[in-house]
C-alpha cells in the first residue's frame, strides 16, 4: 500500500484516519488504522491489546470490540462511496463468526459499500488476521444516509 | 482469578464483580452486570472514549453491541450449567435510537435455549426500558467444539 513515488497518498490515509478514527473517539480508544482504501471500499485494523481480551483464558479478543470494528469499517465504506460527507448512521449489522480469533494478532476488517440508494447504504464486510481468504467473521449491514446538511452538523436519528 | 473460579464465585453470590474483574475488556468498557428482581441487567458505565460521533454527540454503535453481547453471555453463565464460555455463533444489532453520553442498561431473554444452541434476545436502554435504543439477537454454542 505505501507507494512511495505516490506521496500523496500517505496524505490522503492520514486525512482519513484522521476523519474515521481521530474524529472518533471510540475508534481512537481502540487504536484503530486504516490498512487500505479505495473507493466504496475501507480497511481498519485493530491492533490486539491485552485489555481487550474477552478470555484470559484463550487470550483472544472479546466480540465487543470486534464489533465495533466492523461498524467502523463498515460506516467508513459507505463514506468511500458518497460524492459529498454526510452524516450517516447504522440501521443494523449483523456479524456471523465463522472461525475462533487468533490472540496476540491484529484483527482487519475489509469492508465494501455495494449499493447506496438516496437515503439506505448497504455493505458487507470480512474480518480477518492478515489473509482475508480466510476470515474469521463475516458481516452484513446497513446504514442511513442523512440528506439534510444541518443534521450532519448538530442532527440526530430521530 | 480465573474465569471459571469467576462464573462459580458469581453464581454463589449474585455479585458481578468477580466476573467484571476477570475480563479484561469488560473493564475497558465499564461493562457489569447486577441482579435487579432476579434478573441479570446489564450495564455500561458511561465514560469518553465510548463516543463514536462527538458532534451529536451519541456513543458508538459497537459499544451498544459490546454491552447487548456482554449480558447475554453473563445471563447463559448465571443459568447455565458449565463453566464453559458461551461463543457467539452470530449477533444482529438493530439501531433504533442515537444512545445519549450517559449509562446504558441492557435486558435479555432467552428466545430459546437448547442443550447446543440458545437464541437470545437483548435490549439496550438508557432512561426508558420501553424506548430501547438498540436490540440484538445472537445465537450461542453452549457446548465446545
Amino acid at each position: 500500500m505505501s507507494d512511495s513515488f505516490l506521496p500523496q497518498k500517505d496524505e490522503i490515509r492520514r486525512r482519513l484516519e484522521g476523519r474515521y478514527i481521530g474524529a472518533v473517539p471510540h475508534n481512537r480508544a481502540l487504536n484503530l488504522r486504516v490498512a487500505d482504501y479505495r473507493p466504496e471500499h475501507l480497511s481498519l485494523a485493530l491492533p490486539y491489546r491485552e485489555d481487550l481480551v474477552g478470555n484470559p483464558e484463550t487470550g483472544v479478543l472479546h466480540g465487543g470490540c470486534i464489533t465495533s470494528l466492523i461498524d467502523a469499517a463498515c460506516g467508513g465504506a459507505v463514506i468511500m462511496s458518497l460524492v459529498a460527507p454526510r452524516r450517516v448512521a447504522t440501521l443494523d449489522l449483523r456479524i456471523d463468526y465463522v472461525r475462533p480469533a487468533l490472540p496476540h494478532q491484529e484483527v482487519i476488517c475489509d469492508a465494501h459499500c455495494y449499493k447506496v440508494t438516496r437515503h439506505v447504504a448497504f455493505v458487507r464486510a470480512a474480518a480477518h488476521h492478515g489473509d482475508n481468504a480466510s476470515p474469521i467473521a463475516t458481516a452484513s449491514g446497513t446504514f442511513v444516509v442523512f440528506r439534510d446538511s444541518r443534521r450532519d452538523v448538530d442532527g440526530d436519528s430521530e | 482469578m480465573r474465569l471459571r473460579d469467576a462464573v462459580s464465585a458469581v453464581r454463589e453470590s449474585g455479585d458481578f464483580g468477580p466476573l467484571h474483574e476477570a475480563i479484561p475488556y469488560a473493564q475497558f468498557m465499564g461493562i457489569t452486570a447486577e441482579l435487579v428482581d432476579d434478573d441479570v441487567c446489564g450495564r455500561m458505565q458511561y465514560s469518553e472514549h465510548l463516543v463514536g460521533n462527538a458532534n451529536v454527540p451519541a456513543l458508538h454503535g459497537g459499544t451498544l453491541g459490546a454491552l447487548m453481547e456482554s449480558t447475554a453471555i453473563f445471563k447463559l453463565l448465571w443459568h447455565g450449567e458449565t463453566e464453559a464460555v458461551p461463543k457467539t455463533i452470530n449477533i444482529t444489532v438493530e439501531y433504533l435510537r442515537g444512545a445519549k453520553p450517559q449509562d446504558v442498561f441492557a435486558k435479555a431473554v432467552f428466545t430459546r435455549r437448547g442443550r447446543r444452541v440458545a437464541n437470545v434476545r437483548v435490549f439496550a436502554y438508557q432512561d426508558d426500558p420501553d424506548k430501547p435504543v438498540a436490540v440484538a439477537t445472537a445465537h450461542f454454542l453452549l457446548v465446545q467444539d
